[in-house]
């Protein structure tokens, strides 16, 4: 089994090649290219991680979209009102992880149906962030802060590199060696496949959960504030597109592995840096239609699930309620 | 005094479950108004003034439940068979495209134009619910996944036809408009409701039938309530997963096509999707609302139309933005997934009833 997907990986990368072969073939740069994936990486690799710890411990929340748009905003409303970038940013990842503490509350002591909520999460967020922007900002769409409160690039030469993008691989690490290599890692993975056990043990499933649901919740807050302090410089009421779900399709197409579902953030960061980059090429941008070359990222991740879902194994306990006897 | 709350509880506690979440979601709505100094009585006044004020404002009410209870039941039936199809959106721009396809470009006589331009969009919206299907049935994709994506790549393929292939000439922001022959009849002057209710609320009506009376339906909701019970009963899972998304896709289609040929005064398809935008979130608020019973629907659709329909009125005279109805919807979702809200209410009346 594992053989066969890191044949697909290899398989990817090959395809990654060529991709690479053929935009240099078209004039683009590599550079530019590879700043734009590291860029659409980010969010998605700080949700996917999140997410997969957190159905690793038998949560599913598929509010991710709605949790990047909330925090999108509110990073800008935090940056804005500090006159600071970084304190948007915490400010994204408080309201993630307050978001990600009312999921768990929910899902563990309301017994809710999980898979609701975070539908609900999603159109609530739909509604709220246009309502927020026009009356914070009197502007319903769209809304650009002054430069000053963004957060730059590291100061490094030959290309632009956010050092959120940094922070986001050391945590892929990290979470990856925390799930595996730690006590707290193995009460995650027994409270997904055997909540009883763990239970028995004396350990509480409940806090385990609520633990995991608000690590996600934060690192999606991190993501969705990092959208528009370090990335598009400003926001417009759909900032997200989809990726909360394209994160999802990371988790799920990397068997729930952090470090996995993070080179899978990667591949579908790349898609769409070649998507945003290809759009505005010179020479090509009038022989493709715009709106058909913003369908590549959607295509590659239906692609992609679609190939590496195969004989994914999910945890036993995943979605379902833990009562204790 | 047990006895009768078990018998009545069948009808009457999803109703109040409804009720609760209703009232929860209105009550977190007036404190996000109280946040930035709104006044939430004067609000909810004017939203209930512009749904309820009037016959007309009353037949806008239902001009805004139309697709809303079409994109319900696409939610509905996928929860009847154990499926979280939310597609509705992706299916619903693509009907609104089939629309203005068939109602601008063929040439039919009057009543025969109608009715084509009506099946070819709710054709093309089974068409795109497939998709997902396929990928579920197959290779076991997650169709909240996969749903998402197609409504993302029907969102740009429905835009990039809208300005590019479709425009009215000297005005972009608008497809061109279907032909008189394509249009229901307008009801009522001074509404925007059309005789398409007529068509919707029927094509809800069969749907309640067929998951009552026939053993497709049995067999759908069967799968969704027991997949192992299902699966011992000899139900084909895949027949009835493939056959929940084609009367998804049907409903979204024919909501797409509401918008289009069914509602004054633009008798198009806007360039930014404006006016079919959203729809298909809506509608998993109506189905959650409605518990996933068509008919349930149909009243849930109602009351949400009379939101969105009394929520310009609350912009207009009280000052808040009106998108914050759609903020309500969500947290209503939220509420009703919890079962322990109704728990506490059982714990409430049991010590009310010795």
């Amino acid at each position: 089994m594992k053989v066969k997907v890191s044949t697909k990986i290899l398989l990817a990368f090959i395809v990654l090649g060529v991709v690479l072969v053929i935009t240099e073939v078209l004039g683009l740069s590599p550079i530019a290219l590879l700043e734009a994936a590291l860029l659409a990486m980010t969010p998605l690799a700080l949700a996917a991680m999140g997410e997969s710890i957190n159905q690793k411990a038998g949560l599913v929340n598929i509010g991710l979209e709605g949790i990047f748009l909330i925090t999108a905003v509110a990073g800008v409303y935090g940056a804005v009102e500090a006159n600071n970038g970084m304190v948007g940013l915490l400010f994204g990842v408080i309201i993630g992880a307050l978001i990600g503490l009312l999921f768990g509350v929910l899902s563990v002591y309301g017994r809710a149906d999980q898979i609701i909520v975070g539908i609900g999460i999603n159109v609530f967020a739909i509604g709220f962030v246009p309502y927020f922007m026009m009356s914070t900002w009197g502007f319903p769409g769209i809304y650009i802060p002054p430069k000053e409160v963004l957060v730059p690039p590291l100061p490094i030469p030959v290309m632009r590199i956010s050092g959120i993008t940094l922070l986001a691989i050391t945590l892929g690490i990290l979470l990856h060696l925390m799930l595996h290599k730690t006590p707290l890692g193995l009460r995650i993975l027994a409270a997904g496949e055997t909540p009883e056990a763990l239970d028995v043990a004396g350990i509480r499933v409940d806090y385990v959960r609520i633990f995991t649901a608000i690590l996600s919740g934060a690192l999606t807050g991190l993501g969705g504030a990092f959208m528009p302090l370090c990335w598009f410089g400003g926001i417009v009421k759909e900032i997200s597109a989809g990726r909360g779900f394209i994160a999802l399709a990371c988790l799920v197409s990397a068997g729930l592995e952090p470090l996995l579902a993070m080179s899978f953030a990667f591949i579908f960061g790349f898609a769409e840096g070649l998507a945003y980059t290809v759009a505005v090429t010179p020479g090509i941008k009038e022989a493709i239609p715009y709106h058909l070359v913003l369908m590549i990222p959607y295509i590659t991740t239906l692609a992609v699930v679609t190939a590496f879902i195969g004989k994914r194994r999910f945890p036993k306990a995943i979605g379902t309620p833990y009562t204790r006897e | 005094m047990e006895k009768t709350f078990i018998a009545s509880s069948k009808v009457i506690q999803p109703l109040l479950h409804s009720g609760l979440a209703l009232i929860i979601g209105l009550i977190a709505g007036a404190f996000l108004m109280i946040i930035y100094g709104y006044n939430p009585i004067l609000a909810y006044t004017a939203l209930f003034r512009g749904a309820f004020g009037g016959m007309a404002e009353f037949a806008e009410t239902l001009s805004f439940a139309i697709p809303l209870m079409l994109t319900g039941i696409t939610f509905a039936i996928g929860v009847k068979a154990g499926l979280f199809n939310i597609g509705a959106e992706g299916q619903v721009y693509i009907g609104a495209l089939g629309a203005v396809l068939a109602g601008a470009f063929l040439h039919l006589p009057f009543g025969v134009h109608v009715a084509v331009t009506t099946i070819f969009a709710m054709i093309l919206g089974a068409l795109w619910s497939i998709g997902p299907a396929l990928l579920k049935i197959w290779r076991g994709v997650h169709e909240v996944i996969s749903t998402i994506m197609f409504n993302w790549i029907a969102f740009y393929l429905t835009m990039y036809f809208a300005l590019y292939h479709l425009a009215e000439p000297g005005r972009a922001e608008k497809t061109v408009s279907v032909l008189e022959t394509a249009r229901y009849s307008v009801l009522m002057p001074g509404a925007s409701l059309t005789s398409v209710i007529f068509i919707s609320t029927a094509f809800c009506i069969v749907i309640y039938l067929f998951l009552t009376i026939t053993k497709a339906g049995y067999e759908l909701k069967l799968l969704g309530a027991n997949p192992d019970a299902a699966k011992y009963a000899g139900v084909n899972a895949k027949r009835v997963i493939l056959s929940s998304f084609i009367i998804g896709g049907l409903a979204a289609g024919l909501a797409g096509a509401t918008q289009i040929i069914g509602r004054p005064p633009t008798w198009a398809l806007y360039g930014t999707l404006g006016n079919v935008m959203g729809l298909g979130f809506d509608g998993i608020g109506v189905a959650l609302i409605g518990r996933n019973n068509p008919i349930g629907v149909i009243i849930a659709a109602i009351f949400l139309g009379a939101l969105k329909n009394g929520g310009r009125y609350m912009e207009y005279s009280a000052g808040v933005y009106s998108e914050l109805v759609g903020a309500i919807n969500g947290l209503i979702i939220i509420a009703l997934a919890v079962p322990e809200v109704m728990a506490l209410i059982r714990r409430h009346l049991k010590r009310y009833k010795p």
